[in-house]
């Protein structure tokens, strides 16, 4: 139930792209998209009732951790997918809007409408 | 727009300091606590990008011009690439080896100590440097386009 | 001697970072030494090829699925092989060819930036990975097609970069919607977990996602709207690059590789492909004939032949899936991943003649261009070789590859298909024929009566690419070369015992 409303959330952010005009709107709409798919990754580790997969120093010297332990804590792979792919959309965002401010020098308008001058 | 009022000018210039700190702390510490290169590199970009908003874009190139970033960004990267390539120098061509761990620290018990897992921290601080320098140059950059005014460098 | 597999992504890498400490006045030293990466990743990919070296290879002595791994087998190498002979003409062609930018240390870095990133799609054994290293050749080749920071370079570097990041984010999702299903994120053990417990509908959607997402870098119809805007607007090295490697080695690879190996084919997903196939060769030549800008037409031809691509593994998916004789599979693939590595080295020489004109003439429009043949007679030879085989004229490499693919179509049943091939080949070669006509015969203008031919390093990497043309259409399908480099390929993909090699390797 709670993946449908991800999904939700990325077809909000394609419509962003694919129907508003301003430059700035539509990359904001790829930064929903990759909001949604983060959050779809973190939450595919969780499991109900859950604690941090983090040890403690307490913990490894008086031998707490084992089986109880790793079946009890979240998954953490996914939080290591989800920091790479945050870092990832981080330069990816810069370039993009280095160049949204390279064209408003070049053409004047945000609107992409009025940008076309390839065509064919 | 020469920068902001001089209680902001003041209070930034003494807080940019334990934020820089700050930033240190959580790259050091990465492989003990939740943390590590990158989270600590935003920091550390954090640092000087309030000295910017506070003082103006020209003062903040002072501190830390183009050129320099750059040459510290692609330091960061090849201290990172080397840390990796002398993984092959320990018998089997193992790229990303922990060599540290396995050879040297591999039977003293050296768990949760700083000095301890090898290979990570310093890959942690290749990492913040990079994060660090690269984040700082791009909105040094990005801030460079104003109206009516003509930019000096493209990305 | 076994070459340890991170070299391919660790040489281009490390040279992409040392190259940006040369500035304006030393930029001689950076361009010397991105040669010589190129250079060296051409002699060990060749080295990897003769010696028929397979096998995994463990970073950091993490044992699978633990650890991150990287696999090189028969169609890895032959990708690389093909990376790496674009990756070096682009490079020797640019030395002359971007003198007129200003920022060459950064056009370097970002280069082979992307180099490494296709270099480690190609290899890599994991498929979050894979996501990593196809990121990091996008967001290279978006910087690369703005580079001139020109109108019509940024807009369609724009366009470019959402229509991929879209892609990127497509793609993203359909790995989340894998982990979450089968808990792994290796392909081998991904493979295994699907090869015994079949398909769900979790499953079908990721896959559906996949589809669209690498459709997309691929540029196949209907996701094909970015590139005839980026493709002619980027500079002519980047040009053949983005067209001769990257939606190869970012697009067809990585859906070839998830569809045969990962996912397994079926009736359903084999004609989805060769529907692709289909739309996009015939809508990609139909639109590419009425084109009078060169860079333009090429682009729209680049549609056109990876849908030959795609109907040649959509064909050996069918009737891989139907059961009937592996053998007729084998030759379907085996016609489109030759078209593969054909449409590389001509479609490359094809963008680097065309920007060669275009340092010499300062124009890309057919109509303005006439009567080159007298003074650029080499560049005249080497276009007409690459028009020849992009057409499919014996005995250049394009003709045997077509002749393949219309074969094996004729023997499957789909006659249909095989006819549509033919008359799109027509339609190929009338409109390279236009070009010909306009570009070389004719009458010269007066403003075009000072060019020259261009010399020197732009010559000597166009010379390469087409004497690999006509060595290729020789010598490669018969005997021992076709034996050594394309039937391993085509073995993977048709036998299918990815997952249990690699997890008896480890």
């Amino acid at each position: 139930m709670l993946y449908a409303m991800c999904f939700l959330l990325f077809i909000i952010g394609l419509y962003c792209v694919l129907v508003k005009k301003n430059m700035v709107k539509i990359v904001l709409g790829i930064v929903i998209m990759e909001y949604a798919v983060n959050l779809f990754l973190i939450m595919l580790g969780y499991r109900s009732g859950g604690i941090a997969p983090i040890v403690g120093q307490d913990e490894y010297t008086s031998g707490l951790v084992d089986a109880s332990f790793i079946q009890a804590s979240v998954d953490p792979l996914p939080q290591a997918l989800v920091l790479t792919a945050i870092v990832i959309s981080l330069g990816s965002l810069a370039l993009m809007i280095s160049i949204c401010i390279r064209t408003y020098e070049r053409y004047g308008t945000f609107d992409i409408t009025q940008i076309r001058r390839l065509k064919g | 727009m020469k920068g902001m009022t001089v209680i902001v000018k003041t209070i930034s210039s003494w807080v940019k300091m334990l934020v820089f700190l700050f930033g240190i702390y959580i790259i050091l510490f990465g492989h003990i606590t939740p943390g590590g290169g990158f989270a600590g590199g935003v920091i550390l970009a954090c640092s000087y990008v309030l000295i910017m908003l506070a003082f103006g874009r020209e003062y903040a190139e002072e501190n830390l011009s183009l050129k320099l970033a750059s040459k510290l960004d692609c330091t960061g990267a090849l201290i990172f690439i080397g840390i990796a390539l002398i993984g092959f120098l320990y018998g089997g061509f193992s790229f990303f080896y922990n060599f540290i761990q396995q050879e040297y620290l591999a039977d003293k018990d050296t768990a949760f100590h700083l000095i301890s897992a090898g290979t990570i921290p310093l890959s942690n601080i290749a990492i913040g440097l990079k994060v660090g320098a690269s984040l700082f140059l791009v909105l040094l950059l990005l801030s460079a386009f104003r109206l009516g005014e003509s930019p000096e460098k493209e990305n | 001697m076994m070459i340890p597999l991170p070299l391919f992504v660790a040489i281009p890498l490390t040279t992409s970072f040392i190259v940006p400490f040369f500035g304006q006045k030393t930029k001689g030293i950076a361009t010397l030494l991105a040669n010589i990466a190129t250079t060296c990743l051409l002699v060990l990919s060749i080295y990897v090829l003769i010696t028929g070296q397979t096998g995994i290879y463990q970073l950091g002595k993490w044992s699978i699925p633990i650890g991150i791994n990287l696999v090189l087998d028969g169609l890895s190498a032959l990708l690389l092989l093909t990376i790496s002979i674009v990756s070096f003409a682009a490079m020797l062609f640019s030395i002359q060819y971007m003198e007129q930018y200003t920022a060459k240390p950064k056009y370097l870095c970002l280069f082979l930036l992307m180099v490494s990133g296709m270099n480690g799609v190609v290899l890599s054994g994991d498929i979050f990975n894979m996501f990593v290293f196809l990121e990091i050749a996008s967001i290279a080749s978006y910087a690369l097609v703005g580079f001139g920071c020109e109108h019509e370079e940024l807009e369609a570097s724009f366009k470019y970069m959402v229509l991929g990041s879209v892609a990127s984010m497509f793609i993203l999702f359909g790995i989340g919607l894998v982990y979450g299903i089968t808990g792994t994120l290796n392909f081998a053990y991904i493979s295994k977990i699907i090869q015994s417990a079949g398909l769900n509908n979790g499953l079908y959607f990721a896959l559906g996602m996949f589809i669209v997402g690498f459709g997309l870098k691929a540029a196949l119809v209907p996701f094909h709207a970015w590139l005839p805007d980026a493709h002619p607007s980027a500079p002519a090295p980047i040009s053949a690059m983005l067209s001769g490697v990257l939606i190869k080695a970012l697009g067809v690879y990585a859906l070839v590789r998830i569809i045969f190996n990962i996912f397994g084919v079926s009736i359903p997903i084999g004609w989805i492909l060769v529907t692709l196939g289909v739309l996009s060769m015939v809508i990609g030549v139909f639109l590419a004939v009425g084109q009078w800008d060169f860079k333009r037409l090429l682009a729209y031809h680049s549609i056109s032949q990876m849908g030959y691509v795609v109907l040649g593994v959509g064909i050996g998916a069918v009737v891989l899936a139907q059961g009937k004789d592996p053998a007729w599979a084998s030759l379907a693939i085996l016609g489109g991943l030759f078209h593969l590595i054909n449409h590389s080295v001509f479609k490359s020489l094809l963008f680097l003649t065309s920007g060669s004109i275009e340092l010499s003439t300062g124009s890309r429009q057919l109509k303005q261009l006439g009567g080159l043949a007298e003074k650029m007679p080499m560049t005249r030879t080497m276009c007409t070789i690459a028009s020849a085989a992009i057409a499919g004229i014996p005995p250049f490499n394009g003709f045997w590859s077509k002749l393949l693919i219309v074969l094996a179509a004729v023997k499957a049943g789909f006659y249909g298909l095989a006819a549509v091939t033919v008359l799109v080949s027509l339609v190929t070669l009338i409109s390279f024929l236009k070009v010909q006509r306009y570009v070389f015969l004719g009458d010269l203008p007066e403003k075009l009566s000072h060019v020259k031919e261009s010399k020197g390093s732009m010559a000597w990497s166009m010379g390469i690419l087409a004497c690999l043309c006509i060595v290729m259409g020789l010598f490669l399908l018969w005997g021992p070369l076709r034996d050594q480099i394309l039937t391993p390929a085509v073995q993977v993909l048709v036998q299918n015992l990815y997952s249990s090699d690699i997890i008896s390797m480890q």
